[in-house]
């Protein structure tokens, strides 16, 4: 990698790239709204597995016995189906035996129920209460951790980052209508984790070359800190890529979502860590002075 | 960095081998346990059913306060305080007293209250009162009471649903206390949860009440078994509390199941006068106001046993004792999430996990020889150990592998690599400007250090925040990639340095590139 990319030259295009983007996100994910799964919305899901039934029959069978919103889909191989069922206030229980039984005696055919959930309206919102509140803990703890080992611009750079591919993670969720679980929660805290090590990275460097050059600008301590970590960002985003797509192909339909969601965040969280948090420092005005007031500070 | 001391050298091997030597333990035959450890699979990968279930308190509460009503009343007579409307509402008692300094006294009273009991553990009373007028006065429990009889319910609760399920026979059960009000209920294995779940859906409270025109106590319209309605006395001669044992029977006379009850000495006795004074009427027996049979009285029964006939099935007389048996919940329970996954399922998610697992270490493997080869070969060297080391970590801590747990190690096979990563770009820098390769290659470790520390550190933050917060599954996946954190950590540093500065160590300054 001896080429040198001149990134700050991109930065403002990037900027308003990204703000565009982040943008769309929030409009969609207000607007169009996020598509919960039972996990956050309550209700009942079932699995199942039968000899090619076809899915309307599974549908007209099901909204004759008025259970109210009903989603079925094909899922996996053929024959397959989810169904998803709109939770009714505290009858969820007791509407698994009847729609079990309902399918099995009109369908003629052997059926396989593969996994059944149900998730009651106050542990769903329960459920999506301690999601959130670990995201944001998640990124209070980053920013703290950052401040610590670094200086507070290079903590609000980081966490700018991190929100940046929070919210764009999302807004795609929301603009493709794939389905937010517990699973996707995990995904989005795994990508705050893994943009952080990204920005770390460049952040340690940047430090570095602020104290080696302090000559230089920046723009040109950030050019050259990118350019001197490019090969590993590049070569740690393919790794976890080769092993995230493996397991999005090869890992069935469960983990789909999920590793979907970090493959999307894996990219995003490489570009920010080059095109958003580098070039918060450059807003700042960050130079070699920022670095030396904080060690007066340490030591007296 | 290079020079490691001979007993360095031991210990990181000793340690690494050691813990490697616990993922054998997963391989052993069933018969042949030296050391029983070794990795538990989740029910989302065994197939099974998960249940989290609520007491509601709310209805236990009512009662209870309701049972106050007649201690009050007594303790306000014998010490002649004058009181008018007193009523209920909304859980708490509404009266008007007429001398309310002596009432506080006597309320108040730590010494032998056996109406508003003083709770020594919480420095509390049950009961609180509030003046609302000159004379009403409003009785409620207090904070501290409302936490006593909620905690004694979840107890109670949870000691009746472990019998109930016990007594079913389903293999290894959890049955765990989650929070204030909920208990999570782990079968493992099961395909169908539908008659665990009829079991706990029933309080099992058991009345034995006559069928009667007499009003003195008050009547319920109840509709027997036969579709009759009956007058049913609200006085109850004996509750389910009085049975010390109940069974399944199949009646010799006209082959119907049955169940079959003995009553202990109290209830024997109580029995025997009600059956002796009431030959000739009939006895309803309620489960849950819902009469089961209301048979006529025959003759006395004093003997203790009595039995119970009503259209069952052999399946329904079955569950009948086993709920007689297990005795009455103090409240109903809500089921508030369920989960099963079937066992085929399991194994699929087995199998794909597995594979993924395997495809995408392999092109890991490869790319990284690809990229570095001779110290590619060291870093995946590293990788494996890694790999060897967390499934030896996990296995140490019987952990329980979920399906986001095996995306968790395969992550971890992708984000490991990173370490060397860093360490090698750093040294590749340094052999740029450094003439020694050992040189370079000491200050291109030290230097990355801190590096991937800090990069580290990062995304363990982000793995015991999904470990304080995440549930089931999910935290299975926090499990493996904070564990995988640590192991990468000690590979890379130790087990990958080592390595590398045997070959370093090794080759004259000219042949070593990266």
């Amino acid at each position: 990698m001896d080429k040198k990319f001149n990134f700050s030259s991109k930065f403002k295009l990037a900027n308003i790239f990204s703000l565009i983007l982040f943008v769309t996100s929030i409009l969609f994910i207000f607007f169009k709204g996020l598509n919960y799964g039972i996990d956050f919305k309550g209700g009942t899901l079932i699995e199942l597995r039968s000899n090619n039934t076809d899915a309307s029959a599974i549908r007209s069978l099901l909204n004759n016995m008025d259970l109210g919103d009903v989603n079925v889909k094909k899922f996996g191989q053929a024959g397959d189906y989810l169904i998803k069922v709109e939770q009714k206030i505290n009858e969820g229980n007791k509407i698994i035996p009847k729609i079990k039984k309902n399918l099995s005696d009109n369908l003629k055919t052997d059926i396989n129920f593969r996994r059944v959930e149900n998730v009651g309206p106050k542990v769903s919102s329960e459920l999506l209460q301690s999601g959130i509140i670990a995201i944001s803990l998640s990124l209070a703890a980053m920013l703290f951790y950052i401040w610590i080992r670094f200086e507070w611009q290079f903590s609000i750079g980081s966490i700018i980052a991190l929100f940046h591919d929070v919210v764009i993670t999302l807004g795609i969720f929301s603009i493709l209508s794939l389905e937010i679980n517990l699973s996707i929660i995990a995904a989005v805290l795994t990508i705050v984790g893994y943009s952080m090590n990204d920005t770390v990275v460049i952040y340690d460097r940047i430090r570095e070359n602020l104290n080696k050059y302090n000559r230089l600008s920046i723009s040109e301590i950030a050019d050259l800190s990118i350019n001197d970590t490019l090969a590993r960002t590049i070569i740690t985003s393919v790794t976890t890529l080769l092993a995230l797509i493996s397991i999005f192909i090869l890992g069935g339909e469960i983990l789909r979502g999920f590793s979907f969601a970090m493959i999307l965040g894996v990219l995003i969280g490489t570009y920010s860590s080059i095109f958003v948090a580098s070039p918060i420092l450059k807003f700042f005005k960050v130079t070699y002075k920022t670095l030396e007031k904080e060690e007066e500070k340490i030591v007296p | 960095m290079l020079n490691f001391s001979k007993i360095n050298t031991l210990i990181i091997y000793f340690i690494f081998f050691l813990i490697t030597a616990f993922v054998f333990l997963n391989f052993q035959k069933k018969d042949n346990l030296y050391i029983d450890k070794k990795i538990n699979l989740g029910l989302d990968l065994q197939g099974g059913s998960y249940l989290l279930l609520e007491i509601n308190s709310d209805i236990l509460i009512q009662e209870k306060i309701q049972d106050k009503v007649i201690p009050i009343k007594k303790l306000l007579k014998k010490n002649n305080i004058n009181y008018s409307n007193f009523k209920i509402v909304n859980q708490s008692l509404f009266v008007n007293i007429n001398n309310l300094d002596k009432f506080d006294l006597l309320f108040n009273s730590r010494k032998d209250n056996l109406v508003n009991p003083y709770i020594d553990a919480y420095r509390s009373f049950e009961l609180v009162y509030k003046k609302i007028s000159n004379e009403q006065i409003k009785i409620s429990f207090s904070k501290f009471g409302l936490l006593t009889i909620n905690n004694s319910a979840l107890k109670q609760s949870i000691e009746i649903v472990r019998r109930r399920i016990d007594d079913v026979g389903t293999k290894e059960p959890t049955i765990l206390q989650r929070g204030e009000k909920r208990i999570l209920i782990e079968l493992p294995g099961l395909k169908d949860p539908e008659r665990i779940k009829t079991l706990l859906g029933k309080t099992a409270q058991l009345n034995f009440r006559l069928v009667t025109e007499n009003k003195e106590f008050g009547t319920d319209k109840l509709i027997s078994e036969n579709g009759e309605e009956l007058n049913i006395s609200k006085r109850i001669i004996m509750s389910g509390e009085n049975l010390i044992d109940a069974q399944p029977n199949i009646n010799n006379q006209n082959n119907e199941p049955t169940v079959s009850f003995t009553l202990d000495r109290l209830g024997a006795q109580k029995f025997g006068r009600v059956t002796t004074d009431n030959v000739g009427k009939r006895l309803a027996i309620v489960l849950d106001g819902e009469i089961v049979s209301a048979p006529s009285i025959n003759e006395a029964i004093t003997s203790g046993n009595g039995m119970i006939s009503g259209n069952f099935s052999f399946q329904e007389a079955t569950d009948l004792a086993l709920l007689l048996r297990s005795g009455a919940l103090p409240t109903p329970l809500l089921i508030v999430e369920e989960r099963t996954v079937g066992p085929d399922l399991g194994e699929d998610s087995i199998k794909s996990g597995a594979t993924s697992l395997i495809v995408g270490f392999i092109l890991v493997i490869l790319f990284m020889f690809y990229k570095y080869k001779i110290f590619g070969l060291i870093a995946n060297t590293a990788l494996i150990a890694n790999l060897l080391m967390l499934i030896g970590i996990l296995t140490i801590l019987e952990a329980t592998l979920t399906l986001p747990g095996i995306a968790g190690i395969i992550l971890t096979v992708g984000m490991a690599v990173d370490a060397n990563v860093l360490i090698f770009e750093r040294i590749r820098e340094e052999l740029k400007t450094e003439k020694s390769a050992i040189h370079a290659f000491d200050t291109g470790y030290a230097k990355a250090k801190i590096t991937v520390l800090d990069a580290n550190i990062t995304t363990l933050i982000a793995a015991i925040i999904l470990f304080a917060f995440g549930s089931g599954p999910v935290k299975g996946f926090a499990i493996t990639l904070g564990i995988g954190i640590v192991t990468t950590l000690f590979t890379a540093y130790f087990l990958a340095r080592h390595l590398t500065s045997l070959i370093v160590l090794n080759t004259s300054n000219k042949e070593i590139k990266i």
